[in-house]
């Protein structure tokens, strides 16, 4: 059953293999146009891991720190604390995840974490300000899904392949510009191999400018196969694609660019934070697929499970279903008809919006102090009086 | 000599399934376990809220005496079937779920309790309590599915039925209660 879309990740295991392959390579005819291939090798192979390793340990802690991103607790915005814990319980997570909001007014969202038992989801003030509970929900179970699919430690470890590639192949052709001119010094002195050696400096001259395209190529199908699957995974969670498919929407609508993404953090986010308004995204080189493809597909299904996924997909996109063929099972999983929340006691836009805006004062140790005439004091951190008047009608406060 | 070998071997891949088998049959009746402790917590917050929510509410509603002691009665009862299996607390709870959802709809009647942030508060709480009841049975259901399927499919029946692993119970709440599960529906 579901657990299964775990076990079933052979073609994203078989692009993994095929991006190191390219990095073997690289590393080879980078070391052959030296003089040794086994250094070119193990230098590669060294960089790698180090990256890897930083990855793996720090690349939470990087990411969510060059985000910004604030940890809150549940008191501090409790829709969206009972939200992730309704998308934990969904999908079985057995450690709640750490929550962060980011102060920022673009729309996007994310999750990281190496495992699990580990893992955090991050969503920008903007998002949250915008989305009712049940896209809020259905953002959340996109990101818990990421988490549960184990997608975030195989696109951190894509990237990090990526990333190595990129770096040596920038590397080696400024070395191979400079140590190419004494090489073929070196050869005509010695004479004879001079036109072998030309013509593994060709080679691998034309490798290290395709390696690094190759590399993204693969990486980006990786990426939005991964995409898909996680959305998936969150109608089945939720029940209810249509609020996936409304929240992508009002994702689709806003331009505003996320200011602190950047081309190696994007595929972690719900949506590509570089997209541009009318652009459709050309299929090869984007991390995501496209948003309204996603939301016709969302839209498309005709019950929750992995098989309607894999019908809607294929009415949308034609061609082959995206779901691995053993998590396709043959169980009918109804759309939920009844939320509980969509019609009932929904936090309208300005009562969002003033959630949230408590929620960032709070984070940034600002007091909030509310009037008897309705006036909110907001008593910013280094304020030592221990008392302070309200502007609006003059009563005083204790601070 | 080679014929001792040969059974030696089968002998020894056999235990080598069966210990698979009866490992993964283990692992998802512990899923269920854990899937069913899941539940419980929920249905035991929805009944640690209630008292929070009557007290609340009473204060405002002077006409609805009998709507409130009918979810007091109901959790009562709930209470007290806290031990019961599954197919019996599904019942109670529905029952506690649709006397849940006869007060919130006369809720609607009182615009100041609307207004009071500490029942907003309590609103929040509540409405996603009957989410995580929702979500805790169904992950529990599909748990207890995948349990069943596997102590009664070749070849891990067999296993089942060496060590009686004996079928898990759905947690199924009739459909008149869920149609009637609390609408929190108090529009602003």
């Amino acid at each position: 059953m579901w657990e299964q879309i775990r076990s079933n990740q052979i073609r994203s295991v078989v692009l993994t293999i095929g991006m190191g392959a390219l990095l073997i390579l690289i590393g080879y005819f980078l070391g052959l146009a030296f003089d040794s291939a086994v250094a070119g090798l193990v230098i590669a192979i060294l960089l790698w891991v180090i990256l890897s390793l930083v990855a793996y340990f720090q690349g939470d802690s990087i990411l969510l720190g060059m985000s910004r991103a604030k940890k809150i607790r549940p008191d501090d915005h409790p829709r969206l604390f009972n939200v992730v814990e309704e998308m934990k319980i969904a999908s079985g997570l057995e450690k709640m995840p750490d929550i962060y909001i980011i102060d920022d007014p673009a729309l996007n969202a994310f999750a990281t974490g190496r495992d699990p038992n580990r893992a955090s989801v991050a969503i920008t003030s903007g998002l949250l300000q915008k989305l009712n509970r049940d896209e809020l929900q259905g953002v959340m179970a996109h990101e818990i899904s990421h988490v549960k699919n184990r997608d975030v430690l195989l696109m951190a470890m894509c990237s990090v392949l990526l990333g190595t590639i990129v770096l040596l192949a920038y590397y080696g052709s400024r070395f191979l510009f400079l140590g190419g001119r004494t090489g073929s010094r070196r050869s005509s002195s010695s004479g004879g191999g001079g036109g072998a050696q030309l013509i593994i400096l060709v080679v691998a001259l034309v490798f290290i400018i395709l390696a690094p395209i190759f590399a993204q190529l693969i990486y980006f199908a990786i990426s939005r196969k991964r995409e898909y699957l996680a959305d998936a995974s969150g109608a089945l969670y939720t029940r209810y694609p249509e609020g996936l498919a409304s929240a992508l929407e009002k994702l689709a609508a806003s331009t505003e660019q996320l200011k602190s993404a950047n081309q190696a953090t994007a595929p972690m986010y719900i949506v590509n934070p570089f997209r541009k308004k009318g652009l459709k995204a050309s299929d090869l080189t984007s991390t995501h697929p496209p948003i309204s493809e996603r939301v016709r597909i969302l839209r498309a299904m005709a019950g929750a499970s992995f098989n309607n996924y894999d019908q809607a997909y294929r009415q949308v996109r034609g061609g082959k279903g995206v779901i691995p063929a053993a998590s396709l099972t043959a169980e009918t999983v109804p759309i939920a008809t009844i939320k509980l929340e969509g019609e009932a006691g929904e936090a309208n836009d300005i009562e969002r919006t003033r959630d949230t805006s408590d929620v960032m004062w709070r984070l940034s140790n600002y007091k909030t102090i509310t009037c008897d005439c309705g006036a909110r004091l907001r008593v910013p951190p280094n304020f030592k009086e221990p008392q302070i008047k309200c502007p609006h009608c003059g009563r005083t406060h204790q601070v | 000599m080679i014929a001792l070998y040969v059974i030696i071997g089968v002998v020894v891949v056999l235990l080598i399934v069966l210990w698979f088998l009866y490992n993964g049959l283990v692992r998802l009746r512990n899923q269920v376990k854990n899937a069913w402790a899941q539940i419980d917590v929920q249905l035991k917050r929805r009944h640690d809220l209630i008292p929070n929510l009557v007290e609340t509410v009473k204060g405002y509603m002077k006409f609805e005496r009998e709507t409130l002691e009918a979810v007091t009665k109901a959790r009562n009862i709930a209470l007290q079937a806290s031990s019961a299996g599954a197919g019996e607390r599904a019942k109670v709870e529905g029952e506690l779920s649709s006397a849940l959802s006869r007060l919130l709809a006369v809720v609607e009647r009182y615009p100041d309790l609307k207004a009071n942030q500490n029942f907003l508060a309590l609103q929040e709480e509540l409405t996603s309590t009957e989410n995580k009841i929702s979500f805790s049975r169904q992950f529990y259901n599909d748990s207890v599915l995948r349990y069943n399927n596997q102590t009664q499919m070749v070849p891990s029946n067999i296993v089942a039925g060496m060590f009686s692993f004996k079928a898990g119970e759905f947690f199924e709440v009739t459909l008149a209660a869920e149609k009637e599960a609390p609408k929190v529906s108090f529009t602003q």
